[in-house]
């Protein structure tokens, strides 16, 4: 397997608090990695870091070899990095289709037009649909995006960021704030998309049973530093990660 | 799968268009019925129209509130009374013509320094430039005639095909003007439609809801928002363009803070959340304020008091108010 997404001694710290430790952090091409650790584990901070939201206190960010730890945003977005948000982040006062047609028009460089109608670019509606009906939504589509119930907002955040064609997708809690019966069903969603797309995600999830079930490779984060990483069978046989699961204090 | 014809969409936009048409006609027909009063209060509220549907782009559209879109306005009138006295035009398509790249150019550079901030910031720093370019306005007087502000006479419209001079010009010029202004009117509205229903328009209105998550799309926030100012502004100056002939004298009135409020109250009145809501908020409201001080000394007053209940009781405004009655009242007819 390739790396698509390297970091070097990646460090990012708030005061005394130690978010990223020199992480050397490695996504590799088509994986479906998740990142597990405890609230203030530096999860979170690793993945604002790679996209941009944070800027590291030093350390590097390679992805596909190249240097993109000074680029923006909308740099790493056309480099092929997207990603959602733990609290669902959406476009509420405007429709679902809008919210995914506005990814597409950005993606494409098509929000500076401003003399055509948005719904008569039969390309974006019709790649529109095609997203919405990959993630059930199709039939939500004229409804507001703050109108969905908490699952759908869910799958709609992802189909948002997956709407960019990223290589690398970032999926910051998929399934939290949504009942055990709706977390596999966003999970097969989420997950037999990205794969058909082939785009490599790396998942923020507290859920074991969900990181065990939809994971080839688990990292595990203590604070801001890397405390286990192998595939679920390994992390499951892992002694620190399950004192750390079952709130044990580390021995050393 | 539906056809493209017959999706609810169009079936909304064909509806849509048969009530704007009709409305249009409607408009049309007007002043056969009304007399001369009516048809000026009538352009002025068509011009109030053009401001206020200017400002909701910010205000409706951005999530930006500017206190100090008199500023536009009176840069569109001081444009006109400038060309008037100082280069002797006297042609309404000039005053257009030359307006607005001065309006725009202006627009411009106020937008760059006002949409670096937002929320209560950007909203001080429009109040603010508004308040320098009164001051100027009031004391520059040698320039602009100071509180007596300048004179325009009534100028020709149409490349000259109609001049207004004789007996009963005042009259003549303003049964044609109403219509200039009218066409002028289902212009801005027709071009108003096209911006916010276009991808630049829903990236607007991403920005308005979740300014994070559209920088994550890849959206320049701030050059977005730059743009939808400069697009603001120079709607809100082509309606001071508008204005001065007909009211015949700008005054430095027109750039002080009362009248930026009286654009937000206008937004607010017709409902800033919906498209023709700033339309209807700008004709009501000069009904409303010309009524209000024909009646009481204490107009002022009573602006607050419909301001206070409208806030209170129709946050959505007159609009919204009579869209959510009538989405009641299908709900209940589909039971």
């Amino acid at each position: 397997m390739t790396a698509l997404l390297k970091t070097v001694n990646l460090r990012k710290h708030f005061g005394d608090t130690r978010a990223c430790d020199d992480l050397n952090f490695v996504v590799n091409r088509g994986e479906f990695l998740s990142l597990v650790g405890s609230n203030g584990a530096g999860k979170t901070s690793l993945v604002n870091l790679i996209s941009a939201h944070l800027t590291p206190d030093s350390g590097q960010i390679l992805f596909e070899d190249k240097d993109i730890t000074n680029a923006t945003v909308s740099e790493r977005i056309k480099a092929g990095i997207a990603r959602s948000f733990q609290i669902v982040n959406l476009f509420d006062g405007l429709s679902v289709f809008d919210n995914v047609a506005l990814s597409i028009f950005s993606r494409d460089g098509k929000t500076v037009k401003i003399a055509s109608l948005a719904d008569h670019d039969e390309d974006v509606r019709r790649e529109t649909f095609e997203v919405l009906g990959q993630f059930g939504l199709r039939d939500k589509s004229e409804l507001l995006a703050g109108g969905l119930a908490q699952g759908e907002r869910k799958l709609l955040d992802v189909a948002v960021a997956y709407a960019l064609r990223p290589k690398l997708l970032f999926l910051d809690e998929p399934t939290s704030g949504v009942s055990s019966g709706e977390k596999a069903q966003i999970m097969d969603t989420v997950s037999s998309v990205v794969r058909a797309g082939m785009v490599t995600a790396v998942i923020i999830e507290h859920d074991m049973d969900v990181v065990f079930r939809y994971s080839d490779r688990i990292v595990m984060m203590h604070e801001g530093r890397f405390l286990a990483d192998g595939s679920p069978d390994e992390i499951k046989l892992n002694k620190d990660v399950a004192n750390i699961l079952l709130g044990v204090p580390l021995s050393s | 799968m539906m056809g493209r014809m017959d999706s609810p969409l169009n079936r909304s936009k064909a509806r849509l268009a048969v009530i704007a048409a009709l409305v249009l006609l409607a408009l049309i027909l007007l002043p056969s019925f009304i007399g001369v009063y009516q048809t000026q209060l009538l352009t002025y509220g068509l011009i109030a129209a053009i401001a206020a549907l200017g400002f909701n782009l910010l205000l409706g559209y951005t999530g930006l509130l500017s206190f100090g879109h008199s500023a536009f306005f009176g840069i569109g009138a001081y444009s006109v009374a400038f060309l008037a006295r100082y280069l002797g035009i006297h042609s309404m398509e000039l005053y257009i013509l030359l307006g607005l790249p001065v309006s725009a150019l202006l627009s411009a550079l106020f937008g760059y320094i006002c949409v670096r901030h937002t929320r209560i910031f950007f909203g001080i720093l429009t109040l603010a430039l508004s308040q320098v370019l009164y001051s100027l306005a009031y004391k520059l007087f040698w320039v602009t005639g100071g509180s007596d502000g300048l004179r325009v006479p009534q100028p020709t419209l149409l490349g000259g095909l109609f001049s207004f001079t004789g007996k009963d010009a005042f009259v003549r010029f303003v049964d044609g003007y109403y219509y200039y202004v009218l066409a002028v009117f289902a212009i801005c509205v027709v071009v108003m439609w096209v911006i916010v229903h276009s991808p630049f328009g829903k990236a607007l209105q991403a920005i308005r809801d979740n300014e994070v998550r559209a920088a994550f799309l890849g959206i320049s926030i701030r050059r977005f928002r730059w743009i939808a100012f400069l697009i603001s502004g120079t709607f809100t100056s082509l309606a001071g363009i508008l204005w001065v002939p007909l009211n015949g004298l700008t005054t430095p009135e027109v750039l002080y803070w009362p009248f930026s409020g009286e654009i937000v109250f206008t937004a607010l009145l017709g409902g800033f959340r919906n498209f023709t809501g700033p339309i209807v908020g700008g004709i009501v409201f000069t009904y409303l304020k010309t009524y209000a001080v024909a009646t009481t000394e204490y107009w002022q007053l009573l602006l607050g008091t419909v301001l206070v209940l409208l806030v209170l009781l129709l946050p959505t405004g007159l609009v919204g108010g009579l869209s959510g009655l009538m989405r009641k009242f299908n709900a209940k007819e589909k039971r």
